[in-house]
């Protein structure tokens, strides 16, 4: 493999501490090294910002309701479509772009890794085949086990042991990264047309809470000591008040400690807080609670979140919160797509048009700025936007302009039609602090990865680290004399290179890489109990044989890369 | 000694079983015996079998006799007629599997050509009718456990999808639905008596191309306004009955056919499905799920959506894609003499297509990749037949309900013969060095 150079450009590793030094980022097989030969082709970064690819760590990128939102929403095409381009292949989609595209505007933003965040089981074929068709980055896929039969009967009757032996068969068998939670207890319920809206509303017929459902799996996930903590999305999303669920939930998590050799800390990861951090009783006194949230998660170490910024943009919402979907059709009036799976899951997909105009829209923008302002420690709270939900993901350069740059969020405040009104129901307005580039390669690199317990392989620039990096066309030494210039740094890389193969040059595709599907391999302690059930489950209530539920095989997972678990000793 | 292999997926329709068991002989060469498909998907693994079938691709000859070609042959004059084509169509994929699908649009996507599926002439409607109001729907295994409303609106599985009641929709015992049938209600809507109708609890006798007004009238019933004496043919008195049997279920699911979708309507009809889903959700819970035919028509909307954003009748001719049926459509490309090359795969458009059409496949450049000897094949100047996807040769499908499952291989081609995918990786080949792309 060739090697590379990337000289004098200004480095911000928060893995080792770099703040902005100009230095030499060497590239050899792959891997960061401390140095190469002479004849390593040499990257002129010289007035640059270096920093490794970025890390997604919640994104609805591949899947069953992305392609719904897809199939269905060919009005997002409009204008939106990329001709075939060398070795580029065609694209289109603005809020749910194809797969190639998803891949290469990553990738063109210096991003390397991504987690698509709702897998459902029953689909994970689908979901392996669409991760197949995104080139470049790194994929993984968090399976959801919140409503899941065998987790809601196993946790029911405390059944710890049970419940990991399930979840490790389970991400085993769909190749999927983490425990991820939707709603837990909420989308059965919907089953039935009904909701969980706290963390104490019994699940119809299961007879079990919210709460329980929660603890359980963090008991499990500590149990396995996988990489990733358990990931959850809860109860009671997008509704005035819903801060008080978000704090119920958050709460469930003390007393746990994370017990894992990944150097992951926390034992939750609550995903889009800003859906989350609503106060108000009504749309009409609907109001910001940012600040009890990040007061919360600011003394309580062992939780990490993602922001789930709004961009004010037409996007396409789409969720395993089957019963919130259903709750937003009724809000918008634009058209609903369902689908519940049988034994695990379901979801629903509606399109929403985040509009400046309107005063809910506007304080939404502003909550996802205050909780990004408003946490203590980067290395804590990530920048997403639950993409598409709150926005596409191709807007992170403009989020970033936001977080860097007071003046920029002054400007787009001023622009609001309800002005007054974001200034009352938030402290949008009363906040100076500017994240600072370091801060911004903690919020998108060295923090998710930690998180997901990636910080050994991607998410810094250390000697042995994979060789995922992005160059800049930012200058830190230079005062910043228009925000505008920050937005377009970000969108379009000088360079990019995956796993040591340089695949983006001047803002074009170069190579399509050699992506590869992350999965994790935990192993447990034979569970003829659980084998039994699973086997019983098929036989009865699946609609599918368990011989042919494994994704299996070249065509779903071509390139796997497995984190291995050992359980079997606990 | 023969062997038995289980947990076989059914290549034929949308139902997608993947129960069936198949004896092969000990030599994995041939197939002997097959259980627990219906008879039309045992036909069609023991069709495979047949000692007159066609092993080699054939060029049709002026004097209307079939010449042999080898497959680089016919992989040459199918690059050859795709690279020069100003407008090639590519149509079918509906019964082959998505890799196969995708080497497809690659070769489309070089070549420009507009790809269309089988939907064209089923499911287009209600893909149309979903784009514009949504489709609140489930898995079938939801239907199986919790169902206790099953509506059949213009399709008749008792012969269409032969299983569909006895694996998902009627008989079994899920868990929310231990009483098997006893649990469940079972309402059909056919103006013809079939043999579906004459099993259900209610069977309204819709007057034929009535079905919007009928749908429409339900949605007033749900909400209790007045209705006229008699609706498409409907007493209203039935019809209040029939809504309330709707609103009083636990869990409902509307599952409807080509006799919504290609009656008068159309679309529409679908629309108004979809609207009398959405407002049975005020009351209850209630799904709708199109009958898809094809095993393998869902999985080729979903390759089409994944890679290109739509889920059929795509135009790649402008070098992105676009949609617009009616504009890229397959029938009124064809009736309007647009295209200059036709490339039909894992469909019979020969036998499906208004007449007009086919005459226009007949007069252009055409090949046929199809196992099976058709109407197709029997028009196109080259006929490919290929293993038999989901019997010689694996892959993944998707079911009605978008459940992808991955076939299985069960026996061996005969000698020499290629599968969908290789055959097309060696047409993709040479069409990229004759356009000179990478």
């Amino acid at each position: 493999m060739s090697e590379y150079i990337i000289k004098n450009g200004n480095v911000f590793d928060p893995v080792q501490g770099i703040r902005g030094d100009k230095a030499d980022v060497a590239i050899k097989d792959g891997k960061i090294v401390d140095k190469v030969g002479s004849g390593a082709k040499v990257i002129d970064a010289k007035g640059k910002t270096v920093m490794a690819g970025a890390v997604e760590i919640h994104a609805h990128i591949a899947g069953p309701k992305i392609n719904m939102g897809r199939i269905y929403r060919p009005e997002d095409k409009l204008f939106t479509c990329t001709p075939t381009k060398g070795i580029e292949r065609m694209g289109g989609g603005a809020s749910i772009p194809t797969t190639f595209k998803t891949g290469y505007e990553y990738a063109k933003m210096g991003y390397t890794t991504a987690m698509e965040a709702a897998m459902p089981p029953l689909f994970s074929r689908h979901v392996h085949e669409e991760i197949r068709d995104t080139p470049i980055i790194d994929e993984g896929a968090y399976p959801v086990f919140g409503n899941n039969w065998f987790v809601l009967e196993y946790l029911k009757n405390q059944e710890i042991e049970n419940t990991a032996a399930y979840c490790a068969w389970l991400l085993r068998v769909t190749k999927g990264y983490a425990i991820k939670l939707v709603n837990p207890g909420g989308t059965e319920a919907w089953a039935w047309g009904l909701n969980c809206l706290s963390v104490n509303d019994p699940v119809p017929y299961f007879d079990i809470t919210p709460a329980e459902i929660i603890k359980g799996l963090i008991e499990a996930n500590e149990y396995l000591g996988l990489p990733h903590s358990m990931h959850i999305h809860p109860n009671n999303l997008g509704n005035p008040g819903c801060y008080e669920t978000t704090l119920d939930t958050l709460r469930l998590a003390e007393g746990y400690k994370a017990k894992n050799k990944f150097g992951r800390e926390q034992v939750m990861h609550l995903t889009h807080s800003q859906f989350h951090s609503y106060g108000g009783t009504n749309w009409g006194d609907f109001e910001s609670k940012a600040k009890e949230i990040t007061d919360y998660v600011n003394k309580n170490k062992n939780i990490t979140i993602d922001t789930g910024n709004v961009t004010l943009d037409e996007t396409t919402t789409m969720t395993a919160d089957g019963p919130f979907e259903h709750h937003l059709t009724g809000l918008n009036h634009l058209k609903w797509a369902n689908i519940d799976v049988e034994v695990e899951t379901g979801s629903g997909v509606v399109p929403y048009i985040y509009s400046p105009s309107i005063s809910v829209c506007a304080i939404q923008w502003a909550i996802g700025l205050e909780i990004a302002l408003m946490m203590k420690d980067p290395m804590r709270c990530y920048i997403t936007t639950d993409h598409p939900n709150a926005g596409p993901f191709t807007r992170y350069p403009r989020v970033i302009k936001w977080l860097m740059s007071a003046k920029a969020r002054e400007a787009q405040i001023n622009a609001f039609k309800h002005k007054d009104k974001v200034l009352s129901q938030t402290s949008i307005g009363t906040l100076d602090r500017e994240i600072s580039l370091y801060e911004l390669a903690q919020m998108t690199r060295a923090g998710p990865a930690k998180s997901l317990g990636l910080s050994g392989m991607c998410g810094g620039l250390k000697p042995g680290m994979d060789a995922d990096i992005a160059v800049y066309n930012f200058n830190p030494d230079k005062p910043v004399a228009n925000p505008e210039d920050i937005e377009k740094a970000f969108t379009r890389c000088a360079h990019v290179f995956k796993c040591g193969v340089e695949v983006i040059t001047n803002g074009e595709l170069i190579s399509n890489g050699n992506k590869r599907t992350l999965w994790v391999n935990a192993k447990v302690k034979d569970n003829p109990q659980v084998m039994r059930d699973i086997n019983e489950k098929f036989l009865k209530y699946y609609s599918m044989t368990q011989a042919n539920y494994e994704a299996l095989g070249h065509h779903f997972v071509p390139n796997p890369y497995a984190l291995e678990v050992d359980a079997t000793q606990v | 000694m023969t062997k038995t292999i289980t947990d076989v997926i059914c290549p034929f329709c949308g139902t997608l079983c993947d129960d069936v068991e198949v004896v092969v002989s000990d030599d994995g060469k041939q197939l002997l015996e097959v259980y627990n498909a219906c008879v039309i998907g045992t036909e069609k693994f023991l069709h495979s079998q047949s000692k007159d079938r066609v092993t080699r691709p054939r060029m049709h000859q002026p004097d209307g006799t079939w010449k042999e070609i080898s497959y680089d042959e016919a992989a040459e004059y199918s690059a050859q007629m795709l690279a020069k084509a100003k407008k090639p169509l590519m149509f079918g994929w509906s019964s082959t599997n998505c890799e196969a699908q995708s080497v497809g649009n690659e070769i489309a996507e070089i070549t420009r050509a507009c790809c269309d599926n089988t939907a064209a002439t089923c499911h287009g409607t209600s893909l149309i009718a979903i784009q514009d109001i949504g489709l609140p729907s489930c898995t079938l295994g939801e239907i199986k456990n919790r169902a206790d409303r099953v509506i059949f609106w213009g399709c008749n599985p008792a012969h269409a999808h032969p299983r569909h009641m006895s694996r998902y929709s009627i008989f079994p015992r899920g868990f929310f639905t231990s009483k098997g049938q006893m649990s469940r209600k079972m309402i059909v809507v056919d103006p013809r008596v079939t043999d579906t109708a004459k099993m259900a609890d209610v069977h309204l006798q819709v007057e034929q191309g009535m079905d919007y007004e009928l749908l429409d009238a339900l949605r007033v019933a749900f909400k209790g306004e007045w209705l006229p004496d008699v609706v498409a043919g409907i007493p209203k008195e039935k019809i209040r009955e029939v809504a309330d049997m709707m609103k009083s279920g636990r869990f409902g699911i509307i599952f409807f056919g080509m006799g919504v979708t290609q009656s008068l309507g159309k679309n529409h009809n679908i629309d108004a499905a979809i609207a009398v889903t959405k407002d049975l959700n005020e009351y209850t819970k209630f799904s709708i799920m199109p009958m898809r035919g094809h095993y393998n028509v869902t999985g080729s909307g979903e390759v089409f959506g994944w890679q290109f954003g739509f889920p059929y009748a795509v135009d790649l001719t402008r070098g992105f894609a676009r949609y617009n049926p009616g504009d890229t459509s397959t029938i009124d490309l064809l009736v309007r003499g647009e295209v200059d090359a036709m490339f039909t795969i894992g469909s019979d458009p020969g036998a499906h297509f208004p007449i007009s059409a086919v005459k226009q496949f007949a007069h252009i450049p055409s090949v046929c990749v199809d196992p099976h000897l058709t109407p197709t094949t029997g028009v196109s100047k080259l006929h490919v037949p290929v293993a038999f996807n989901g019997v010689e040769v694996g892959g993944n499908c998707y079911r009605m309900d978008n459940v992808p499952i991955d076939c299985r291989k069960v026996v061996e081609p005969p000698e020499g013969m290629l599968t969908d995918e290789q055959f097309l990786i060696k047409v993709r080949d040479r069409v990229r060095q004759l356009k000179g792309v990478a």
